[in-house]
């Protein structure tokens, strides 16, 4: 292809993004324009309904109870990415580095506080912003700290105690559905008694497995035993 | 009272503009690594703002996944390109790739 048309093909696409791009922005502030101006939100409901959810931060009462199917869905997005991720291929060998004196001061100074951290914002999502997906992601960055030092990971991890982790979350999600429909016929419809310990229990589970699952999207493939 | 006001119009006004100068930044900056550093600085302005929203929830997330973790893996994916890039390069200049 010469220089001439390769600019008019390039000049062709960009007017061609343009307009898809304003198509987008236009259908957007139609949408955005459109909204009625006293739109009656689900807040009231929420607010309505708190003494049954178990916990009293309205953001957590939604997630984990209200509306507890999403949650349990998002988990199996996250497994099902990893999946994904692991049928691309093992993953690289990571390149033996000898890791800068600072990092691993840093490393054995962080990974503590962020394991505390991750405890700390896992226990106060019942009642302030915090929750399983903050505390999973702090715990991942804990780990990704751990596999970039690449001197304090146990390389035997990997294998079924590692898999384990992996489907913890979701795993005890759907054990308290399922026996939840066994015990009053709906799925994910805690007692109001046990409502806190059980989402307790799920996001603690969800935690572990978020933190373990994110931290393994980061090596990029299938971790091998032998490896 | 007039002059929190003005303070937090300022701080607002300096979020957006930050916020709309670092995207434009990032997608236009030739080179990669410059692209994902800006990238990750746009998480944390971008959490800023959530909190200024009243949105303390998203702003943890946005904080932790999308400026941190995000900014991890597009940081390793890069280095794992670099590296494909001059696996390719090595066995075209030594003749010993695979046909």
């Amino acid at each position: 292809m010469n220089s001439v048309a390769r600019s008019r093909f390039s000049l062709l696409f960009r007017l061609m993004l343009l307009l898809l791009l304003l198509t987008l922005a236009g259908g957007l502030a139609y949408a955005v324009l459109s909204l009625p101006d006293q739109t009656v939100g689900l807040s009231d409901r929420v607010a309505a309904n708190m003494e049954t959810s178990g916990v009293s931060n309205p953001v957590t009462a939604v997630l984990l109870n209200f509306r507890a199917y999403d949650t349990l869905l998002e988990m199996a997005v996250l497994l099902v990415a990893l999946l994904g991720v692991w049928s691309l291929g093992s993953a690289a060998v990571h390149r033996r580095v000898d890791p800068e004196p600072v990092l691993l001061f840093l490393v054995g100074v962080l990974v503590p506080m962020m394991i505390l951290m991750a405890g700390y914002l896992l226990w106060v999502g019942a009642a302030a912003p915090g929750g399983a997906f903050q505390a999973g992601s702090v715990l991942a960055a804990a780990g990704i700290l751990l596999l970039l030092s690449g001197k304090h990971f146990p390389v035997r991890l990997p294998g079924w105690p590692l898999r384990l982790v992996l489907v913890l979350g979701l795993g005890a999600f759907v054990a308290v559905g399922v026996t939840l429909v066994f015990a009053n016929g709906m799925l994910l419809q805690y007692p109001p008694g046990l409502a806190g310990g059980l989402i307790l229990f799920i996001e603690a589970a969800a935690t572990l497995s978020i933190g373990v699952t994110l931290a393994a999207l980061f090596l990029g493939g299938r971790p091998d035993p032998e490896a | 009272m007039e002059t929190m006001m003005a303070l937090q119009w300022v701080l607002d006004g300096t979020l957006v503009l930050a916020l709309l100068w670092l995207a434009w930044r990032a997608l236009s900056s030739p080179d990669l690594f410059t692209a994902i550093i800006l990238f990750i600085a746009f998480g944390l302005m971008m959490a800023l703002a959530w909190v200024r929203l009243q949105a303390p929830d998203i702003a943890l997330a946005e904080a932790a996944i999308g400026a941190g973790l995000t900014g991890a893996l597009l940081l390793a994916a890069l280095a794992r390109s670099n590296d494909l890039a001059d696996r390719i390069n090595d066995d075209q200049t030594t003749g010993t790739g695979k046909k």
